[in-house]
């Protein structure tokens, strides 16, 4: 194993895409990523790769297209505000299917709303932020060494399904430093027949464009792409259990918010209430399945979320609302303490909410 | 120990974050789960900046602490906001220089470190957060002084390699002093 250093998430993140062999960084400064945008300034020159401060968000997310379309692999980054002004070039990238990663280090809106750690582009993130029939993997790290193996993890997704992966996480793990080890990334080598990289007069041309005008053909490209979406719900679920084995409370939660959970959970089963927590790494796909088992066999569900409760519709959806599933939150940048969801499991295995 | 939450907190530009990034290198190298979270923002230029470092046996949770075992404060307004947040029979560490008033609570064990006059009188006016750091490698037996010189080592950037030694005086200074 490679020794552990200290790293801020967002180093970390930086240093994994260059690990899994991402040469090209487009990106605009925005509180609290900065530093994956810094550190790709210093590091991307010296191995030979490409660091483009653009002039926008806007700007950024196309030059992302552009490498796609290539074929090489390609990342951008921004915090909320600034992944609203890059939707447009992500339904784009759907529509053409390119494959890239866009990182996402969430801070509190909406509007610019405010700079410190936010959950609330669940929705943004997992419903497709753009216009259009559209989906993107989504993964949600919950600690420093996640945020570099999710990183490489998502440009493999991305090359293999030939679609944006997305890192949703927020401005406490972007910030925090934890030991991390780093280790050289296995790099799948996928059919990239599709790219364009010069004919030579060899074969014949790729076209890479989003632009369909006959109903009939663009439906089916629709229905093609979620027949490959499908593979993706079928294959690519991830998840964490944690003391699920004897749960009688389970508590659901990602990224930070998962953690603050782990504290709840270990104070609740001092108390000697069997509390575990469903931690969904995916959040899309969703991992609907185990979440759907849990409620055969738990009192009700809390949902842990830093929005208004967002995560909580596909819980429920997941589990069929055949238990109870309540919310915990704080917004605007605010932290639930371990002691506010410690309440909620207290309610949750009484029965009492709603 | 099984957990220890250390809470360190200034102003901006008093090293406050540095002296965080020591002591998780210190917990790292003596095989700790660690974790190191700073306030981040406009506040860390000139205003209040604080940094939340955890050391624990186990993995480390939530990285966010509520209430300190041991808060080390470097102004009034830090002492101010977090002295009360500080668990029964905790430790808080004073800046003495820069802060005249006292602790109120009578159930933590408190020591007052004219730190930043020491620095001064010592040719490294900048260090005073170092002198803090080793009052609180000696106050805290499960940080300690072993292994000082390998995570000064890492926390000190490879340009600035010549003020590793200037660094390890001035924790020395504050690990022994009474």
């Amino acid at each position: 194993m490679a020794e552990k250093v200290l790293m801020k998430g967002n180093e970390a993140i930086a240093e994994a895409a260059i690990l899994a062999g991402c040469r090209h960084y487009f990106g605009y400064p925005i509180t609290p990523q900065t530093e994956i945008a810094a550190y790709m300034a210093k590091k991307m020159p010296k191995i030979g790769g490409c660091f483009l401060q653009a002039e926008s968000e806007v700007a950024a997310i196309n030059m992302v297209y552009g490498v796609a379309g290539t074929g090489k692999r390609v990342m951008t980054s921004s915090s909320s505000p600034g992944i609203s002004l890059k939707a447009e070039g992500l339904s784009y990238m759907a529509g053409s299917d390119l494959p890239c990663l866009v990182v996402n280090i969430q801070r509190g809106g909406p509007g610019l709303g405010g700079i410190q750690p936010s959950q609330a582009d669940y929705f943004q993130a997992t419903k497709g932020c753009g216009h259009g029939d559209y989906r993107m993997i989504v993964l949600a790290p919950s600690s420093v060494q996640e945020m570099a193996s999710l990183t490489i993890k998502g440009f493999d997704l991305a090359d293999k399904y030939r679609m944006t992966s997305m890192i949703l996480a927020d401005g406490t793990l972007g910030q925090m430093m934890e030991p991390v080890s780093l280790e050289e990334a296995v790099i799948n080598d996928y059919d990239k027949s599709w790219a364009v990289t010069g004919t030579e007069m060899k074969r014949k041309k790729n076209l890479i464009n989003s632009l369909s005008l006959v109903p009939e053909e663009l439906e089916k490209l629709n229905f093609e792409r979620y027949e490959k979406y499908k593979l993706v719900e079928e294959n690519e679920v991830m998840y964490e259990e944690y003391m699920m084995d004897d749960a009688e409370v389970c508590v659901c939660a990602f990224g930070i918010t998962a953690r603050i959970a782990k504290n709840a959970i270990a104070m609740a089963r001092a108390q000697g209430i069997k509390a575990g927590l469903i931690r969904p790494i995916t959040l899309w796909p969703f991992p609907e399945k185990v979440l759907e088992e849990a409620a055969d066999k738990v009192k009700g569900f809390v949902c842990v979320e830093m929005s208004m409760g967002q995560m909580i519709e596909d819980v429920k959806l997941a589990t069929k609302c055949k238990k109870p599933v309540s919310l915990c939150n704080r917004v605007g940048g605010m932290i639930p303490s371990p002691e506010q969801v410690l309440e909620k499991i207290i309610d949750a295995d009484k029965g009492g909410n709603e | 120990m099984s957990t220890k939450q250390i809470l360190i907190a200034g102003f901006g530009g008093q090293g406050v974050l540095f002296a965080g990034k020591l002591i998780a290198y210190k917990g790292l190298i003596a095989e700790k789960q660690v974790s190191w979270l700073p306030s981040y923002g406009p506040e860390m230029r000139g205003g209040t900046a604080n940094c939340s470092v955890i050391i624990s046996d186990l993995p480390v949770g939530s990285p966010i602490i509520s209430n300190p075992d041991v808060l080390v404060a470097m102004n009034l307004p830090s002492l101010k906001k977090y002295e009360n947040d500080v668990v029964s029979g905790g430790i808080i560490i004073v800046d003495s220089s820069l802060i005249a008033e006292k602790v109120q609570r009578d159930d933590v064990t408190v020591y007052y470190v004219p730190a930043t006059k020491m620095a001064k009188d010592e040719g490294f006016a900048t260090l005073a957060n170092m002198i803090l750091m080793g009052k609180l490698m000696k106050a805290c037996d499960y940080i300690g002084f072993d292994g000082v010189e390998a995570a000064v080592s890492k926390v000190v950037p490879p340009k600035k390699a010549n003020l590793i030694d200037v660094n390890l005086k001035a924790i020395k200074a504050g690990y022994d002093f009474e």
